[in-house]
């Protein structure tokens, strides 16, 4: 094949992909529009996604605030200004790191659950036993899912904020000789309202994407067991390069603003 | 002459995938209250048959009606309405694995019919009864279950909201002999008692002979023979010969 015709064949095989998890995602919304609503499974979601995911993410968040801390301390350095530390700390925690990370170890743990549990439901038939039970799917897995997800991620990304600031704390009072209230002043005088909602309308946008890749892949799966295997590889690897993209995009949109 | 209308009808149905033709101008009717069995060998497009009458797979061409409506093109809700005729046991029973047997039985009717859960566990513990479950597997969860047992629920859910077509897809698989033979009789019983007309596919002659009033052989994407289930036996049709006795010389010749 020629280098024209591989580029042409994989560019309208992306645009296929692209157009179907626009649809995909339509239908998923569409089904959270009306009823039935599906109360019971999305109670159920917001536990497996927003609840189990909170030590993972305080774990995450605690370990970078503190890394964050001794390297902007350290960089700061160089031309004296450790002493801004706790602010630069806080706007990376709250309007980049939060979010990205929280939303990273959710696509780690939650995508794949998805499209591991979709997959095999697939796999096994059930999800046509539940279209012949006159039940659609897309209102009973789909909507759940990305419902939960995009209102738990921003929450666990507040959560983050927390805990990643607190991590930067810690270093801060107890190697680096900071002294405690003056860190918690700086902090809270220098953060506006805006450094910690634009962090958190990324996360709803990357909690979307997390359940929206797991359901699609998932849902798409084909080929027994090595077709889940592969759905839950995709779920997790086009959640984390969306995170990453969506990110940017958003921060190009949000940088007028302060 | 005034024909009644058949329960089921497919006319000219062709699928394929890619470059296989699956389904070559497949046409099937079923009148009500008969039970049609379908065999035919591994990957001659049996389970495609059927979800494409059950609207879960689309025709490339043809058409398919349910009591003279052609039900082809559906929207999603119209189809979910047109669904509430059906109940089908799937080959591997796809019961919900997240859900207990109950809920299992249950599901349309709490999902779909929203009625009250202790209204709807009382109903499928019924329907668990007819198909000689105890009320106390109504809690256990699928995994939990033998085979055959699943298979059971598995009906039971599928007789539970009085289906007019039942659907089976290869019922006694992956079954031992005796167990096989209690679903069919399962089967049998159920069909008889809803008055439904019924649908099967198969590839146990066994099963075939008990469960069909007719049987259709399914053969390169066509219905090659048809007729009632007692003259399987002579059909003079060298191909339903090879297949219904089993032999491996005749003038099919599995795919490798
Ligand atoms: N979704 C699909 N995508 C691609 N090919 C498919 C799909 N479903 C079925 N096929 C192909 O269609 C052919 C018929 O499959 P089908 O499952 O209907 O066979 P079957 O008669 O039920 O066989 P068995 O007795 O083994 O269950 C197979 O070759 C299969 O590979
Ligand atoms: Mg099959």
């Amino acid at each position: 094949m020629n280098p024209v015709q591989a580029v042409g064949r994989s560019t309208l095989g992306f645009l296929r992909q692209a157009g179907a998890v626009v649809i995909f995602a339509a239908r998923g919304v569409a089904g959270l529009l009306g009823p039935p609503f599906f109360f019971s499974q999305f109670l159920r979601q917001l536990m497996a996604i927003g609840y189990l995911s909170l030590p993972v993410v305080g774990l995450t968040a605690v370990f970078t605030g503190a890394a964050l801390a001794l390297n902007i301390y350290t960089g700061g350095g160089r031309f004296n200004a450790e002493q801004i530390m706790p602010q630069i700390v806080a706007l990376g925690i709250t309007r980049e790191l939060g979010p990205v990370l929280a939303a990273l170890m959710l696509a780690g743990r939650v995508s794949a659950a998805i499209a591991a549990e979709i997959g095999a439901m697939r796999a096994t038939e059930q999800i046509d036993a539940m279209e012949t039970l006159s039940t659609d799917p897309f209102r009973y897995l789909v909507a759940p899912r990305l419902l939960a997800a995009t209102l738990t991620t921003p929450l666990l990304t507040l959560v983050a904020d927390i805990i990643g600031v607190a991590g930067g704390f810690l270093v801060a009072t107890q190697s680096l000789q900071f002294s405690g209230p003056i860190y918690v002043q700086n902090t809270w005088n220098f953060l506006t309202s805006w450094d910690i909602v634009s962090g958190l309308i990324k996360a709803a946008v990357f909690g979307f994407i997390v359940a929206l890749m797991g359901a699609y892949h998932g849902y798409t799966a084909s080929g027994g067991a090595r077709g889940v295997g592969r759905a839950t590889t995709h779920a997790v690897v086009s959640a984390a390069i969306l995170i990453f993209a969506s990110d940017y995009v958003l921060t190009s949109l949000f940088s007028g603003k302060s | 002459m005034a024909a009644p209308v058949a329960k089921l009808a497919l006319k000219g149905v062709h699928k394929r995938f890619g470059d296989k033709v699956v389904l070559d101008g497949v046409d099937i009717e079923v009148a009500p209250g008969k039970s049609l069995v379908i065999i035919g060998g591994s990957g001659q497009g049996k389970s495609v048959t059927l979800k494409i009458a059950i609207g879960l797979m689309r025709p490339d061409s043809g058409y398919v009606a349910v009591d003279g409506a052609d039900t082809t093109e559906l929207s999603q809700r119209a189809r979910a309405e047109n669904n509430r005729k059906f109940g089908m046991l799937f080959q591997g029973a796809a019961l919900f694995d997240s859900l207990t047997i109950w809920e299992n039985v249950a599901f349309r009717l709490l999902n779909a019919d929203k009625v009250a859960r202790k209204e709807a566990k009382a109903r499928a513990i019924e329907s668990l009864a007819r198909v000689g479950l105890p009320a106390s597997v109504a809690e256990l969860y699928p995994i939990e279950l033998s085979g055959g047992m699943q298979k059971r629920a598995g009906l039971a859910r599928a007789v539970a909201a009085t289906p007019d077509i039942l659907f089976f897809d290869e019922p006694t698989t992956g079954l031992d002999p005796i167990n096989a033979d209690v679903i069919n009789d399962l089967i049998v019983e159920q069909v008889k008692r809803l008055g439904c007309t019924a649908v099967s596919i198969t590839h146990d002659m066994a099963s075939a002979r008990k469960i069909g009033d007719e049987i259709a052989f399914l053969y390169k994407g066509k219905i090659l023979w048809r007729g009632p289930a007692a003259e399987i036996d002579r059909t003079g049709n060298p191909y339903v010969d090879q297949f219904v006795h089993g032999r491996a010389d005749g003038p099919i010749r599995p795919e490798v």
